[in-house]
């Protein structure tokens, strides 16, 4: 299938693993709706044939939120990049987290602005070169799932783009989770990322990355940070159950004053 | 949750225009609020977030107005009739949502109570500055509805008649409020249930496959598939064909926004509302819009007891522009005064339509308040020579 995505971008295998850990969950595809922002992995909404919104540039999970909330039947999940959700649209995702919005967030992570070329993101590690960090990034990139734990994520976990079982047990696990659930996918950027770091081939960067993580499920997820001379951290971290947005939205509603049934003002 | 409560008041009230514009909103079927508190919009997510429970509809306060309409756009797809409200700082935010509101076709209400200006401005008093952005605010070129209510009763009225243009013509319908309509408590009679009009979006005839999704009717407007009923859409904001994706090149760019150009200008009769006052043979006009209407009104009292043949144009449809009423009335008036509470934004509209045929004179107000019938009596003599 023709697609935009560069060769060795790990977009193509989460977009897999994510279609398989669909098919797993047994809910029909007319109930599963994603929701994408801009970059490369916002053009996933354009491949995946199912009920698919291209947003605006970090507004995914607010737009996510109303259709959910709008058709609670539909398994809304949004499939996104780290400088969409978590820069420009890091306050949408603190509170979609804070609420327990029941939606699946899967956050491709190739640690730059890929699609205009590569620029430096707040998932850019220390040190690192990009068109706009080119003296090497002076500031130090978020730890997405301590960010997800810290904001009230039921699931959290991480894992490489390669390692498409376990990203789909991962996925499969997220969607059928109910709360924000939160999947990290670290990925190549061969085109970008890579070749101004001097990372090689997609496949040496595979075998890089590969090399230097180490699965440490349920650990603190503070200890998932990611940094130079330390192994990057892989694994689920958080499975937790905490009452959603609705669920407190109906308790509320059906314990809370009503409004004075028939006329008169306020 | 909720359905218990009564979605249509019918009865007499005393509330302020912006619990009217609330009222409004839940008569139409607004089942959806995102919302954000800021003043002097706020009553209206206060009144949506008591009775939407009680109706079985949702009220979100989301973390800024950027959120609040694009949950608005999302609730929207899922099949809700949805609706924000804000004042100046947060419709400037918004900006980006309404143009993406406006190339998705996504039918919903954004509601300005516009305040003083420019920025932080004024948040209590009114203003009327946000006119042009209105129509121009969101990048690219692209044509909008806004309404002008002059009365807490417009607020319901033209609420509700927001939400049948827009889900009339698939798009996001501006209701340009001020201060001063949403803070006044006066009557509104909200009528029974059967005897509201209320339009809904137009579904697909066929089951999914048969034709793409952006492909208009007969009025330019494609019919709206919700997600969840099989036809696996695809929305973007990117450019794009009838099946809903991505064609980024010039032959589609002409095609597809020149669609949603036309969608506006070629049924503007069914979307245009304005009334006119004493306009026989009036041969100085007055076009007024939202607060401005009540004072307009009473100079054009005032100035027709001194013998001056002077008549009203009350917009009630702001956007699009009533080109061509200006057009006609030009070629038989004098002048035209258009008061407002800022430098000049309509009155530059009627000044192009005028086409140098009528003189047109702003009578302008930085904000804070509204022009005095004496004030707007005063300005009018002056224009005409006769201090």
């Amino acid at each position: 299938m023709p697609h935009i995505w560069c060769p060795g971008c790990g977009i193509g295998s989460a977009v897999s693993a994510c279609i398989t850990a669909i098919q797993r969950t047994g809910i029909p595809p007319r109930r599963m709706a994603v929701v994408s922002g801009i970059g490369c992995t916002g053009r996933v909404a354009g491949y995946l044939n199912l009920d698919s919104f291209h947003t605006t540039h970090g507004r995914a999970i607010p737009f996510a939120t109303g259709l959910k909330l709008a058709k609670p039947e539909l398994n809304v999940f949004v499939f996104s990049g780290e400088g969409d959700l978590f820069s420009i649209g890091g306050n949408h995702f603190i509170h979609a987290a804070r609420r327990n919005i029941d939606l699946t967030v899967i956050c491709v992570n190739n640690m730059n602005y890929g699609m205009t070329g590569g620029q430096v993101s707040a998932n850019t590690p220390l040190g690192a070169r990009t068109t706009t960090s080119p003296y090497g990034n002076t500031e130090i990139p978020l730890n997405l799932p301590s960010l997800a734990a810290a904001c009230g994520a039921v699931y959290v976990a991480r894992w490489l783009s390669v390692d498409v079982r376990r990203l789909a047990r991962a996925f499969e696990e997220a969607l059928l989770k109910p709360g924000l659930s939160f999947v990290e996918v670290i990925s190549p950027c061969p085109t970008a990322f890579g070749r101004r770091n001097r990372l090689g081939t997609a496949r040496e960067m595979i075998r890089l990355y590969n090399s230097q993580s180490v699965i440490r499920n349920n650990v603190h997820p503070d200890e998932t940070v990611i940094q130079e001379g330390q192994k990057l951290v892989l694994g689920k971290f958080v499975d937790l159950e905490r009452p959603t947005f609705q669920d407190r939205l109906a308790a509320a509603a059906s314990t809370g004053p009503a409004w004075p049934a028939g006329k008169g003002s306020s | 949750m909720g359905g218990q409560a009564e979605a249509v008041l019918t009865g007499e009230h005393f509330i302020n225009g912006d619990e009217a514009c609330a009222e409004g909103a839940l008569a139409a079927g607004c089942r959806f609020f995102g919302g954000y508190p800021i003043t002097p919009a706020t009553e209206v997510a206060e009144r949506m977030a008591r009775r939407l429970p009680a109706v079985g509809g949702i009220y979100i306060q989301m973390e800024d107005e950027i959120a609040s309409l694009t949950a608005v756009l999302g609730a929207a797809w899922g099949g809700a009739k949805a609706m924000t409200a804000t004042s100046g700082p947060g419709f400037s935010l918004m900006m980006e949502s309404i143009g993406l509101g406006v190339i998705t076709e996504t039918p919903c209400v954004v509601v300005n109570i516009q305040r003083g200006g420019p920025s932080t401005g004024l948040p209590t008093l009114c203003g009327q500055g946000d006119m042009m952005q209105a129509r121009w605010g969101s990048h690219g070129h692209y044509e909008i509805i806004a309404l002008s209510p002059s009365s807490p009763q417009e607020m319901f009225d033209l609420t509700i008649r927001a939400f049948n243009l827009a889900e009339t013509f698939r798009l996001p319908v501006l209701v340009m409020a001020d201060e001063v309509v949403g803070h006044t408590v006066e009557r509104v009679r909200i009528p029974p249930a059967r005897e509201i009009k209320i339009v809904n979006r137009k579904k697909p005839p066929g089951p999914p496959g048969r034709r793409p999704p952006f492909r208009p009717g007969r009025n330019l407007v494609p019919a709206l598939a919700d997600a969840g009923e099989g036809f696996c859409l695809h929305v973007t904001g990117l450019t794009h064909d009838e099946r809903g994706y991505p064609m980024t090149d010039q032959v589609h760019q002409d095609k597809l926004v020149r669609r949603l150009i036309d969608k506006i200008r070629l049924n503007v009769g069914e979307i245009l509302d304005y009334q006119e006052l004493y306009l026989d043979r009036a041969k100085i006009v007055l076009v007024a819009y939202g607060s401005t209407v009540r004072p307009a009104l009473r100079a054009v009292r005032l100035l027709r007891e001194e013998g001056l043949p002077v008549g009203l144009l009350k917009l009630t449809t702001v956007w699009p522009f009533a080109e061509e009423k200006i057009r006609d009335l030009a070629g038989k008036v004098e002048a035209f005064f258009v008061p407002e509470v800022n430098f000049g934004q309509i009155a530059l509209e009627v000044e192009r339509c005028a086409g140098g045929r009528a003189r047109t004179l702003a009578i302008p107000h930085a904000g804070g308040g509204i022009h005095s019938p004496a004030r707007i009596v005063e300005a009018v003599k002056a224009g005409l020579g006769r201090g």
